[in-house]
């Protein structure tokens, strides 16, 4: 099947192009080697040399594609690609088109690299390139490419293509892998590819614009000269259908197809490996004989691709390419830049570009030209990546034009039909994939050799890895939040912001940056509307933290209706004397003492010097109107309740938090660090009773007191429990020391658990101040007493109606409780040590509700955990928090928040209630429509914290933020963010479970996506086959993303998988941002044979088959950190991390690498910390070696395979969301 | 034969025993013609030096329901080795032990003058005195200081073996344990609510944690141990437990303006009460309770926290206006009597200008047979010295004090016990010799007395009920055995055996001798406990009118005159001196209320029923002595014709000692004459009062109030 991620925009041709030729080119500077790497062993070879020839291929390739594309195009079910490929082989001519199309937007990236002349180019290529990465053509393209190139390239990745579905974005991998084997032929090739491209693309266009197209592409074809001739005709070949015949319009074009397939070989001829490829490109053009030669392998270049191709060829090349193609296609002008260093050849790029310029409005390329910051892309290794990202962003608006184009492409699917026939041929090879059939299961059944040949070919479909490299390279200027609408980098990008009146994207980001105006619309798309707001984040020590702002006596200026604070959307009028609300637009008197005047632009004269005009976030002093019952708030406190039962005392736990406190106490939040912290701090033990202890300063000696009537909890005395550090540091300091030792020989089991929380509260109660309780708690609380639980996990409800019931508390008492503590502003963190049951979904009812965080530390053990629980609690003790916070979100007329998801407290439907809020959290609300809004005034977002810090200042964080209104729904499309829709939705889902049964929630999530992809497809894409799947660029991950989201614990629980630890995920989830639920659901995992200092590796996608047995990697997920170690891992590499070389002798049990005096140690833990210091909890690292038993935990993982617990593997869920939206569209 | 004057001290100084009437009226009829019942006043621990205790064990009437103790009273036939109960008329051989018996070899039980005979059991074991401080910690500064001062102090006069607790109080209660080396530790609870005894003893980990199977094995080794926690050797925690009242805190909650400090007394007796049933039921304790203000929350409130809430007064009590009262009342009495049934006794020190609730919780000294005193502050000379008298010694060196008593009183069958008036309970055993008409504590013939002093002493009421037409037993003589089975301070475990006989007389016939054998000292003493007793339930005009009633009765039967002639009234001399006690008790604030407070009523009523004849008709009737240049101090009339310019007046009122200067003798004070050498004698009465406050030492808790005032100048 042809996956088509389209941004919506014709460009996705041109972009493709770009993605490929990128890949294909990346691979020869730094980029490829990595992807193909993973891939296999043969990647060694394929990354550096392969990477030119692949290109090389590409011209190739193109004409693989190009029969691909037909092929998937014409059957209906892409599936038969293979089989189609045949057919397409047959009509390579017009597929050619599509080839280009797709192929060709990998190509043509390559190709545009040189286009980017091309005005369009800059914006488009963001544009195009989400074009092509959308489109993935699964198994059509491929397929035809295994024909072409078939004798070539190895069979694997024939067959795989073949099998497999082949990505537009995939095509280009596939060119790139069969193009590997050349690498030296990288320039050439890259010529070639964005020759071909470029010619195919025109040819795309061509069905539609025929003539300018032709042009343009004939165009792009003069650039590539002979060469791209050569490419054209394969991707013709490739594209033979539509693309044929398209061609065969601009007469010169089918000539250039035929000569294509002949190029190929002068292509081939031209890189070093090209003597190869020609002959491949040969046996391509006789489609029989590809296919043959496919199975054999014939083909020189391909072959060493094809082994790995399967899975890894492809991918890689994909990855990569798709990106760079895309931006390709567009940015051949743009890609110049980017090209520029790879592909001198792209300058011909342009006119492919042209041709893709066809499909994309001039427009687009207006647009597209402006975001020069794009352009800048080139920078980035890939230039093709980092001039992406940009594209998509600003240029995305004109893409539409692009999708007219796109339709130009489509016509390749016509091919498809013509593929028809094809597939006769390649069924015979290869088993066709229906959509329907696809289901992974059967895929799955067949025997290994069967499914490489059956299945569609992971490279092919859209890689995450290749999104984010993506994005990285694009990102390379600080990101300025002034332009209304424009979506920030990636999480995973690493970027500066400049606060210019909307709030930076680390406090605020969401699912859309251009939203419809109407509900209709936003109705039909399903597009979640909903910002992840956390708004204590910390900023990197290079931004500078909001700015504190103070009103004087009055306190901050608000709107008189709706009470909106001031800020840069308030229009100040009548020469200063009054300003009008951005939210409501009511009009209120400046007071006099904020009085300014305005200068000629109607701007304030001051509007530079008050961040409240000019910047997005910024905070304001309170006064003692905002503090409860209008008193200034006491400086919080920290008690810390500890559990001394049998098992708390004997796993360690006791002697290792006080030992830990002891220094801890030092390290309290603060606000300014010169002084001693304000925070005063209370110590409790714990067992079926309760300790206070007395640390007055004047005692000699600490007191305990016992209370032991748990039914009514209080507080037994008040002078000398909370006590500043520095006056009581000896009492405390005895008392922490005397604790292990009173209770080491305790024979008391049970535990109690709500009156420990209650005595906290009463304990902030009587102290009349705001607080946190640190509760270390190990077992289920059995004692008799106030919120006792009985143990009730039951697996056999787990797949039933009921089994919603083992995720809501047990009983009503904690949330009870819970309000209690919120109305005292008393936070509550849990750290949890259980060794078995302890219903999480019970304790951690309040720690949720007060904005608190849950650790969980199962079968804790001194010596194995303690690392990670101290640096825990290390970190949580320290990190800035606020207190007795409420959050209010204002919203311009037209939309509303209507749901929030995190952890907090709510008492109305507008005030999310925090006793707590610290720097971690991040609130998720979604916004729904009350009205039509408007393009003009676009829809603006206020949220309001008020907080008392840490010293007892009682402060309003306000960050805002403005975001577009659209009237078409593929602007909607182009400006969304797929990773913060998978925070929405996940929590969305996992808030879910509560009320129903887990099924229902999967089957509602797929549903969802299913509606929001297919709304694009009907309303966004250019008309094509029902047979092609196609995604839009923002969202070509959604189907991963998701299909991580279903099988995460909580919606699909393994055998092993406890029911506290699904509740525990499931609170965990609620509160994190965007990059939290980013890593969470799709773990990074970055090979480790070669680690350079100043940048990491370039990771792999989370699939057994990217692990080398001869390799090293690190997996990391936010919450675990892996080392994989392969069977053959080279000796040296062993030697470096662990100081031994034998395999065997590695001890798995080491939760620390050694250190060792050699750059390989010392980087790898440098690294390893690092990735500690970016989460916000520590990870503990798990040495995992190959065949061990602990792989399984670790494949568990692997998010792209099949997982035991009968998780789809991500081209089987491809498939099977396939199917969805087909249903949905028919 | 001696005089009866003579008869009655030589029985009270033997037997500790004062009859009203020392000769009976043979019948019931002729007993309630005599108006003053047939009762006494005994003091069951009345000290006899000159009485070693015997080291075996009595011999008792093997009748069931009887079990009377050998005596001198009884008929022995030393040839067959029986004796014949004179109650029961039983015939019991003598155990084997008495094998050697025969006239010249009698035990000493059968001996005359040992009708007051003190056995020691040597069965069981024997329990450690138990001493638990109950502490308000809701006091001034310098209240508070003074009486950790008086605590510590308190240590050193333990003996080394006894055991001491301490819970403290205030807004909560906290219970602290003893015996933990490494920081001090103590139990919390809060004082607004009412636990359960075996709540406090699950709270307090006094629970055995798993009461698998053996339910009637004694508590196991390790149970003692974690009882010891909260009670610990003073030998053991002598350092500690000094250390830890030095660290004493006042109550550290915060008391707004207007309010009372919240102060649990309840909830902290309920715990004290909880934690001694749960660890030493039956064995001799005290918990001495100190409270500087009334109990303001939770269970056993007496008032609100609100100052502008007075705390209740007599009027409020006759208005019915005391909200707390009652439920107050309930709950105090109700731990009393649980205390009471293990043996523990509640003292009670209130020092506080104001009221603190004496009259809620009175019962819990009254039923349990503690002490109460109430001072003005725990900075006085006052506390500081009762306290320390409490733990007086004997010549044996002994503490003054005995627990656990059990008194036992059988009477010969024309006789039978009505009641008994004093520090103690009934323990409802009904025997045959239990009268139906109950006056004081009836309807039982055991009570228990949880704590004894030499001074305790009870009125015991009984009824005659040989029948007017019956014959007076011959030759027989009415017989009262006091059997009192108590833990003696040295943790003995001892029994005293009193028996006392008396003839009987017929009233037609022997009046006059019945008229002077009447002992009308102690018929006041009775009359008044009864007349207290009457008014702890009764309207004050009430009890006055059937005092009133009685004293017009009794000189109706007694009293010589020709009618409508007053002066021709005359009493016999052994009924002289009974109106004049009369006249006195009735303005005496047992019975009057005017210018009391109620707690006030409620300490002096406390005392009056406990306190021995002569105490008690102290009194009754204050005793005013004059101290001139002329002679040795003259006691002389309460009468304002008493004041005299060269007299220095002294009068004891048991409470107070009021020393009066007459007006010469105030200016010579005034010109500082008492300084100079020459003005010995003038001095020399004074400093003498000075330095003994307490005239009778003999008195552990007689208060004096050092009221040295003078006249108006």
């Amino acid at each position: 099947m042809n996956v088509n991620q389209h941004t919506p925009m014709a460009s996705p041709y041109g972009q493709p192009q770009p993605g490929y030729g990128q890949p294909a080119f990346a691979p020869l500077d730094t980029g490829y080697p990595p992807p193909y790497a993973p891939y296999n062993g043969p990647v060694s070879a394929y990354q550096t040399g392969e990477p030119p020839q692949g290109y090389s291929s590409f011209t190739t390739f193109p004409s693989k594609a190009a029969p691909a594309n037909p092929i998937s195009e014409l059957s209906s079910p892409l599936d038969l690609g293979h089989g189609r490929a045949p057919p397409t082989s047959g009509p390579p001519p017009v597929s050619a088109p599509q080839a280009y199309n797709q192929y060709g937007g990998r190509h043509q990236s390559d190709m545009q690299n040189g286009p980017p002349p091309m005005t369009q180019a800059p914006p488009r290529p963001v544009v195009s390139q989400s074009y092509n990465q959308e489109r993935v053509n699964l198994s059509g393209p491929p397929s035809s490419y295994p024909q072409h190139y078939g004798s070539p390239p190895a069979m694997s990745h024939v067959t795989s293509q073949m099998s497999g579905m082949q990505i537009n974005s995939g095509l280009p991998n596939t060119a790139g892998p069969g193009y590997a084997p050349p690498h030296s032929s990288k320039p050439p090739v890259s010529n070639s590819f964005s020759a071909a491209p470029p010619a195919t693309y025109t040819q795309a266009l061509p069905p539609a614009l025929s003539a300018p197209t032709q042009a343009p592409p004939t165009a792009s074809q003069q650039y590539y000269g002979g060469p791209p001739p050569a490419s054209q005709p394969p991707f013709n070949s490739s594209l033979p259908p539509t693309s044929q015949q398209p061609f065969t319009s601009p007469a010169p074009l089918p000539p250039s197809n035929q000569p294509s397939f002949a190029p190929p070989p002068s292509y081939s001829g031209p890189p070093p490996a090209q003597a190869p490829s020609p002959s491949m490109s040969q046996p391509q053009q006789s489609f029989p004989p590809t296919q043959s030669a496919f199975s054999s392998a014939p083909q020189g270049s391909f072959p060493p691709r094809a082994p790995p191709p399967t899975s890894s060829q492809y991918p890689p090349p994909p990855t990569s390419t798709p990106s760079g193609q895309y931006p390709g296609p567009l940015p051949p002008q743009q890609q110049p830049p980017f090209s520029s260093g790879p592909f001198p050849s792209r300058p011909q790029m342009p006119p492919t570009s042209m041709s893709q310029s066809n499909h994309l409005p001039p427009e687009s390329q207006g647009p597209l030209g402006p975001p020069g910051p794009l352009q800048q892309m080139p920078p980035p290794q890939h230039a093709m990546p980092g001039g992406y990202p940009p594209q998509q962003n600003g240029a995305f608006g004109q893409v539409r034009g692009p999708q007219p184009g796109f339709t130009a492409p489509y016509p390749a699917q016509p091919n498809y039909g013509a593929l028809g026939p094809a597939p006769g041929p390649a069924p015979s090879t290869q088993k066709r994939l229906d959509p329907d059939a696809i289901p992974s299961p059967q895929a799955s059944d067949m025997p290994t050799v069967q499914k490489s040949r059956h299945r569609i070919d992971p490279d092919a479909i859209p890689s995450p890895i290749q999104v984010i490299e993506d994005d990285k390279a694009k990102s390379t200027e600080p990101f300025s939040t002034g332009v209304r609408g424009q979506a920030p980098p990636l999480v995973t990008t690493d970027f500066h912001v400049k606060d210019q009146g909307n709030a930076s994207p680390r406090f605020i980001r969401c699912t859309a940056y251009n939203i419809p105006c109407t509900a209709d619309m936003a109705k039909q798309s399903q597009v979640p509307l909903a910002a992840v707001i956390k708004p204590l984040a910390t900023l990197p020590a290079d931004e500078t933290p909001p700015y504190l702002v103070d009103h004087g006596e009055g306190g901050p200026i608000r709107c008189n209706r709706c009470k909106a604070y001031m800020c840069p959307y308030m229009q100040f009028i009548e020469g200063g004397r009054r300003f009008q609300c951005g939210f409501c637009s009511c009009v209120t008197e400046v007071p006099p003492h904020y009085f300014q005047h305005l200068d000629h632009t109607g701007k304030r004269v001051d509007f530079y010097d008050r961040p409240e005009l000019s910047l997005g976030s910024y905070e304001f002093l309170a006064t003692v109107d905002y503090c409860k019952n209008n008193k200034i708030p006491q400086p919080p406190a920290f008690i810390f309740l500890i559990d001394v039962s049998y098992n708390a005392v004997k796993s360690g736990m006791v002697g290792i938090v006080c030992q830990e406190l002891k220094a801890l106490l030092d390290r309290l939040p603060r606000e300014n660090p010169d002084l001693d912290s304000t925070v005063r701090v209370g110590f409790v033990t714990y067992n079926k009773v309760l300790h206070f202890y007395n640390v007055k300063s004047s005692l000699a000696q600490p007191q305990m007191l016992v209370v032991s009537d748990v039914s009514e909890m209080f507080v037994p005395l008040l002078d000398g429990f909370l006590v500043n550090v520095g006056e009581s540091r000896q009492v405390i300091e005895s008392l922490l020391d005397h604790i292990p030792e009173m209770f080491a020989n305790t024979r008391e089991t049970e535990t109690v658990f709500g009156p420990v929380i209650q005595a906290g509260l009463e304990a902030l109660k009587a102290a009349d101040c705001a607080g946190k309780l640190f509760v270390f708690h190990t077992s289920l609380p059995i004692a008799e007493a106030p919120g006792k639980l009985k143990n009730r996990e039951d697996k056999k409800l787990i797949g039933t109606d009921k089994e919603k019931s083992l995720f809501q508390p047990q009983v009503s008492f904690y949330n009870t409780l819970a309000k209690e503590c919120v109305a005292q502003g008393c936070c509550v963190d849990l750290f949890l040590f259980p060794n078995q049951y302890v219903d999480v979904a019970t304790l951690a009812v309040v720690p949720v509700s007060t904005g608190g965080s849950v650790y969980k530390y199962t079968y804790f053990q001194a010596q194995s955990d303690q690392e990670r629980f101290l640096n825990d609690l290390r970190r949580d003790v320290q990190k800035p928090i606020g207190f007795d916070a409420v959050m209010r979100v204002r919203t311009s007329t037209g939309i509303r928040a209507t749901d929030f998801f995190g952890s907090f407290f709510m008492s109305n439907t507008t005030d999310v209630e925090l006793a707590g809020l610290d720097c971690d959290k991040a609130v998720t609300v979604e916004f729904k429509h009350d009205d039509k809004l408007s393009e003009e005034t676009g829809a603006l977002v206020q949220c309001a914290v008020l907080y008392t810090s840490c010293g007892g200042q009682r402060r309003l964080r306000v960050h805002n933020m403005a975001v577009n209104c659209c009237s078409q729904l593929s602007d909607l499309y182009r400006n969304c963010e797929t990773d913060t829709i998978i925070n929405f939705l996940s929590k969305y889902a996992f808030r879910g479970i509560l009320n129903n049964p887990t099924k229902a929630v999967r089957d509602t999530l797929v549903n969802q996506c299913a509606q929001i992809l297919a709304c694009y497809r009907k309303n966004c894409a250019s008309p094509s086959s029902a047979g092609q799947l196609i995604l839009p660029e923002c969202m070509k991950l959604l189907p991963v993303y998701l299909n991580c989201v279903l099988k995460s614990d909580v919606l699909l629980p393994a055998a092993d998988v406890s029911l506290d630890d699904r509740a525990y995920l499931r609170q965990l989830i609620s509160g994190m941002d965007v990059s939290e639920t980013h890593v969470f659901f799709y773990p990074r995992l970055l090979p480790l044979m070669k680690l350079e200092s100043g940048s990491l590796p370039v990771a792999v996608r989370a699939s057994e088959e990217r692990l080398s047995k001869g390799g090293v990697y690190l997996l990391e997920t936010g919450l675990h950190l892996f080392l994989w170690v392969g069977a053959n891992a080279q000796q040296e590499l062993l030697l470096n991390i662990f100081g031994t070389s034998s395999f065997g002798q590695i001890d798995t049990t080491m939760t620390s690498l050694p250190v060792l005096d050699n750059p390989f140690s010392q980087r790898l833990r440098d690294m390893i910390d690092s990735f500690r210091a970016q989460r916000s909890r520590y990870m503990k690292l798990m040495l995992v070696k190959q065949e061990d038993r602990s792989e399984l935990i670790f494949r568990h993982f692997l998010m792209e395979d099949k997982n035991v617990s009968g998780g789809a593997s991500y081209v089987d869920f491809l498939c099977h969301m396939h199917k969805e939206i087909r249903q949905l569209l028919s | 034969m001696a005089t009866y004057q003579e008869f009655i001290q030589q029985n009270e100084d033997r037997d500790g025993v004062r009859f009203s009437w020392n000769l009976w009226p043979s019948s019931r009829l002729e007993a309630t013609r005599l108006v003053v019942p047939v009762s006494c006043l005994f003091t069951p621990l009345k000290e006899r030096p000159d009485l070693p205790p015997v080291q075996y064990e009595p011999v008792m009437c093997s009748r069931a329901n009887c079990k009377a103790v050998l005596n001198p009273l009884c008929q022995v036939d030393f040839r067959a080795k029986i004796w014949a109960c004179n109650f029961c008329f039983q015939r019991n051989p003598f155990p084997p032990s008495y094998a050697g018996i025969s006239e010249v070899n009698q035990p000493a039980e059968l001996m005359p003058q040992f009708s007051t005979i003190e056995y020691i059991v040597q069965r069981g074991p024997s329990a450690p005195l138990i001493f638990l401080y109950v502490v308000d910690t809701c006091l001034e500064e310098e209240d508070l200081q003074a009486l950790k001062e008086s605590l510590q102090m308190s240590l050193s006069l333990l003996p080394p073996n006894a055991l001491v607790g301490l819970i403290t109080f205030g807004r909560m209660v906290q219970v602290h344990e003893l015996s933990c080396e490494l920081i001090s530790k103590s139990y919390v609870f809060r004082g607004t609510k009412d636990l359960t005894s075996k709540q406090i003893q699950e709270m307090l980990g006094l629970t055995k944690p798993s009461v698998a199977g053996q339910p009637g094995r004694p508590p196991a080794p390790q149970d003692a141990a974690a009882s010891c926690r909260f009670l610990q050797p003073v030998h053991k925690v002598d350092m500690n437990l000094t250390d830890l009242l030095g660290e004493l805190q006042r109550d550290p909650w915060p008391v707004p303006q207007g309010k009372r400090p919240l102060r649990s007394t309840g909830v902290a007796l309920s715990v004290a009460v909880g934690l001694l049933e749960g660890t030493f039921p039956n064995t001799g304790a005290r918990v001495m309770l100190f409270i500087g203000g009334p109990p303001t929350q939770g269970p056993g409130m007496v008032v609100g926290d609100e100052l502008k809430t007075p705390i209740r007064s007599w009027h409020d009590i006759q208005k019915d206006n005391a909200r707390h009262l009652k439920k107050a009342t309930k709950y105090y009495e109700a731990l009393a009597n649980r205390s009471a049934v293990n043996g523990h006794s509640i003292d009670i020190y209130a020092c506080a200008l104001d009221q603190t609730g004496l009259l809620e919780m009175k019962c819990l000294s009254n039923l349990t047979g503690g002490h109460i005193v109430m001072g003005d502050s725990f900075n006085t000379s006052l506390f500081k010295q009762t306290f320390q008298r409490v733990f007086n010694k004997d010549y044996n060196g002994d503490f003054r004090m005995a627990f656990g008593g059990i008194m036992e009183v059988k009477t010969s069958r024309e006789l039978k016990v009505c009641g008994a008036i004093g520090p103690c309970v009934s323990l409802n055993s009904k025997g045959s010799c239990v009268s139906e008409n109950e006056m004081g504590v009836g309807g039982t013939s055991q009570w228990k007395v949880c704590s004894l002093s030499p001074s305790t002493t009870l009125g015991i009421y009984f009824e005659v009920v040989n029948q007017h037409n019956a014959p007076i037993p011959q030759g027989g003589r009415g017989a009262v055995q006091f059997v009192t089975q108590y833990q003696h301070s040295n943790t003995q475990r001892r029994i005293r055996v009193t028996t006392i006989a008396r003839n009987w007389a017929d009233a037609q016939s022997q009046i006059q001798h019945i008229e002077s054998s009447f002992d009308q000292e102690a018929a006041a003493v009775l009359m008044a406990r009864l007349g207290v007793f009457r008014a702890e339930s009764e309207e004050g005009p009430d009890v006055l009118r059937w005092l009133d009633r009685q004293l017009i009765r009794l000189c109706q039967k007694f009293g010589q005159f020709n009618k409508d002639d007053p002066t021709s009234f005359k009493l016999s001399e052994s009924l002289s001196l009974y109106p004049q006690f009369m006249f006195h008790l009735r303005r005496s604030p047992f019975l009057q209320v005017f210018n009391n407070s109620p707690d006030e009523s409620s300490y002096y009523r406390h005392h009056f029923v406990r306190q021995d004849l002569t105490q008690s008709l102290i009194m009754i009737q204050p005793i005013l002595y004059s101290y001139s240049f002329h002679g040795p101090p003259e006691p002389v009339l309460l009468d304002s014709s008493s004041i005299l310019p060269d007299r220095i007046l002294l009068m004891d009122t048991f409470f107070q000692l009021v020393i009066y200067h007459g007006e010469t003798i105030a200016q010579w004070r005034k010109a500082g004459y008492q300084e100079m050498a020459e003005a010995w004698r003038f001095a020399g009465p004074l400093p003498a009062l000075k330095g003994q406050p307490f005239p009778d030492p003999q008195q552990p808790l007689r208060l004096g109030t050092g009221d040295w005032s003078t006249n108006p100048d």
